[in-house]
């Protein structure tokens, strides 16, 4: 595409999300897939996949034939960068569009990529994720549910944990253990693409510390699925499931795009320092509020530049790799520390919660509650720290 | 955005090789033991390696390129505790570059690329980082005379400098005065106690010091020059990060209590990556403050960048050299640890041209 017909697109674009980007509901959205607590919340977002999708502004750069667009990713990009400056709600099905459609585009048979693609983009199908367990949190490897061969299906038995849109998803991206043998506990792992729908498969809602649901713990007993529904080899689930974490964003076949999440920066923290009030005044004029506030700015800037650093490798110092390993701590903790800082912001009515009465309807005292999600999902801050110290500064395993 | 050269690139490595060969450990304590107020040989190589000369326009005798420029061997330094004059004769040659007289100019440039060394008096006793606190003066004495009268302290290598820069009030506005040091009077300049003792720190007492109008340099921009100390002040903190985690890194690797080594304790493990945080977001702020520096002209984001990487800098050097005395135990107690001389640095770096809070406030200013 050429400059002007990059431009003359994003302009269509821009003029599109003016025009449908859905109002403001009555009730509080989410602001990520794994928030989702009620049906009201999950038809709404998953009513808006459908009209993005429609308007083809999902999985541009996916296959024709499966779908997709078969367009340029620059204009998936396009969408998604206007999709984030105009606010606009993000699609639900963030399993399906950024894990499992990548995945059974890359290794998928074509029976798979014609069964499952177009509808992942339409939100036709839900997808949801069967790697963690409840005993084994931050340690995936070591995943205990159990998989049997049975004729020419599979028998499943255990349970899983934090299945995100588990009470909506048609399919699981699910890792099991088909044996106990092998050099290693990795040996034994396959990977399914499930039915959620097989009898004994039972998602059951758990409820958060915000008082919303959001996410289930799925239990399997005896439950039996097509054993042709194994993605890859029998044994080689844990390279499987790796691959699901290298399809970035803006990669070609990568995710589908759209926003995953509802993005939180530093500048909505400011602006709500000016509009929040403590003790009668705009918060963002107490001397110690604006101290912290730019402590805060520090942190998110410099968290930046890091990145921007990274890009340059004569700069790489003594420990090259800290900065890329250390993404998901810093930015998790980050997000923590402005949500917390959100409510501070607001004098006494820091202490109300989701209600007509809280500023932004409860919105940031709820964003704070969900942020743990960050700090300890997909490996707890303490873990990371674990991590870094040991694989970047080389010191003695804990 | 940062970027970086590749000349930048060449520099960092060979002033990293410099430094690691001239200033190992035993040797800043050498240094301190000694007391001399220069190692005439050291400077010398500088000087031959043509670092002075690297901001100083080729028209006299200089490189011509800019101070960001500097940034690596700075840093260099840092991480190894070398000090020497180098960042007082940087500076005092941007008081000159900035605002000096072309006659100025070429009278001391030329013999500041060639190794002679100037330095700046700009703090006084009030310890205050505000130019609008600064006292010392300059009185009409007849017809064209001037005297000059006022206290400074942290003057860097005062008891060795060719030529000093002093900033003091004239009818009510800042200027810099440039003073031959052939023309202080005796007694003038005396050595003071500083925490970093790798530092040679100086008190200049002037009391009706006679000075010619052509000693009064025709430029008044003081911000310009106290960014400029930042920013090279940083760059040693930065270093001096890198620095002091080595040593942490070393002693949790090396160290057993219990039967294990110090580093497998989540309680050394988890702070030691804080450190290590630190210290990376510290380095990328100070090459986005050099980039900044060097690409852009607004005053207002050259501050901004500047600011934010000393406030960074301070906060996280002075943590790390805390924490690096905690964590060696009771030899952290002892002056034998060098976890102290990194910590000392810190605090002497912290306190110069405005710790960490003060910065915070500035900020709070040009980005609200």
């Amino acid at each position: 595409m050429n400059e002007n017909e990059i431009n003359e697109f994003r302009s269509d674009v821009r003029a599109w999300l003016n025009e449908n980007k859905p109002a403001t509901p009555s009730f509080l959205l989410p602001e990520t897939f794994m928030e989702v607590g009620t049906d009201q919340q999950f038809e709404f977002l998953r009513r808006w996949q459908q009209t993005v999708y429609e308007a083809g502004y999902l999985g541009m750069s996916w296959p024709e034939a499966y779908g997709g667009g078969g367009q340029p990713q620059v204009m998936q990009d396009i969408v998604n960068q206007e999709m984030a400056a105009q606010r606009v709600p993000f699609v639900p099905n963030t399993i399906g569009l950024n894990w499992a459609g990548p995945l059974i585009l890359d290794m998928g048979s074509e029976a798979d990529k014609q069964r499952y693609v177009k509808n992942i983009l339409s939100a036709e199908d839900i997808w949801c994720q069967g790697f963690s367990e409840p005993d084994h949190g931050s340690d995936l490897g070591n995943a205990q549910v159990r998989a049997v061969k049975d004729g020419d299906e599979y028998v499943i038995n255990g349970s899983k944990i934090w299945t995100s849109l588990g009470s909506y998803a048609k399919y699981m991206i699910l890792i099991a253990r088909t044996s106990n043998e092998g050099p290693n506990k990795y040996a034994g792992l396959s990977f399914f693409l499930a039915p959620m729908t097989a009898p004994g498969i039972e998602p059951t809602p758990i409820k958060k510390l915000t008082g919303e649901f959001g996410f289930c713990q799925t239990y399997f007993t005896d439950a039996r699925i097509p054993a042709d529904c194994m993605l890859g080899n029998e044994g080689e689930g844990w390279s499987v499931a790796m691959k699901t974490l290298m399809y970035e964003r803006g990669a070609v076949g990568g995710q589908a795009g759209g926003l995953s999440m509802m993005d939180l920066n530093i500048n909505d923290i400011i602006e709500l320092a000016r509009r929040a009030t403590r003790n009668g005044q705009p918060a963002i004029d107490d001397p110690l509020t604006r101290d912290e506030l730019v402590k805060l700015v520090l942190e998110a800037k410099g968290n930046a530049l890091m990145g921007s650093r990274a890009r340059v490798p004569a700069l790489g110092g003594t420990y090259p790799t800290a900065v890329a390993m250390s993404g998901k701590l810093r930015s998790s903790e980050l997000k923590r520390k402005m949500t917390r800082f959100a409510v501070s912001l607001q004098g006494a009515n820091g202490a109300r919660y989701i209600s007509d009465d809280a500023l932004d309807g409860g919105k940031w005292q709820r964003s704070y509650l969900n942020s743990f999600s960050g700090t300890i999902g997909g490996g707890t801050t303490q873990i990371q720290k674990n991590i870094l110290g040991e694989r970047v500064l080389g010191l003695p395993k804990s | 955005m940062i970027r970086f050269s590749e000349e930048q690139a060449m520099l960092l490595d060979t002033a990293r090789e410099f430094c690691q060969k001239q200033s190992p450990i035993a040797e800043v304590r050498r240094v301190i033991e000694a007391g001399q107020p220069l190692d005439a040989t050291l400077w010398q190589t500088m000087v031959d390696l043509g670092w002075l000369g690297v901001t100083i326009p080729e028209a006299f005798g200089g490189l011509g390129l800019d101070l960001a420029d500097t940034v690596p061997i700075f840093e260099a330094m840092g991480s190894q505790l070398l000090a020497t004059p180098l960042l007082a004769t940087t500076l005092a040659a941007q008081v000159l570059i900035t605002n000096g007289s072309e006659a100025q100019k070429n009278q001391w440039l030329p013999k500041i690329a060639a190794g002679q060394i100037a330095t700046i008096a700009l703090t006084e006793a009030n310890g205050s980082w505000e130019t609008d606190q600064i006292t010392t003066h300059l009185t009409q004495a007849g017809s064209g005379e001037m005297t000059l009268t006022g206290s400074k302290t942290f003057v860097l290598d005062a008891g060795v400098a060719d030529v000093i820069l002093v900033s003091a009030l004239r009818d009510g506005a800042l200027c810099w005065c440039l003073i031959d040091a052939s023309e202080i009077p005796e007694g003038a300049i005396q050595r003071e106690v500083v925490i970093d003792e790798t530092r040679r720190s100086y008190s200049l007492t002037l009391s009706d010091v006679p000075i010619r109008a052509d000693q009064i340099l025709p430029g008044t921009a003081f911000q310009k020059i106290e960014l400029a100390a930042m920013l090279l002040i940083t760059a040693e903190m930065s270093g001096g990060l890198e620095g002091v985690l080595a040593v942490i890194v070393g002693y949790l690797n090396t160290r057993k209590q219990f039967d294990k080594l110090i580093g497998s304790y989540q309680a050394m493990k988890h702070p030691t990556v804080d450190i290590l945080m630190g210290a990376e977001m510290t380095r990328s702020y100070l090459y986005h403050a050099a980039t900044v520096w060097r690409d852009e002209t607004d005053e207002a984001v050259i501050e901004a960048a500047v600011r934010m990487a000393k406030c960074c800098a301070s906060e996280h050097f002075s943590e790390a050299g805390d924490r690096g005395i905690q964590f060696h135990g009771g030899f952290g107690f002892t002056y034998e640890c060098d976890a102290q001389l990194f910590l000392r640095r810190a605090l002497w770096s912290q306190y110069q041209f405005g710790d960490d809070r003060h910065q915070r406030q500035k900020l709070g200013a040009l980005l609200f």
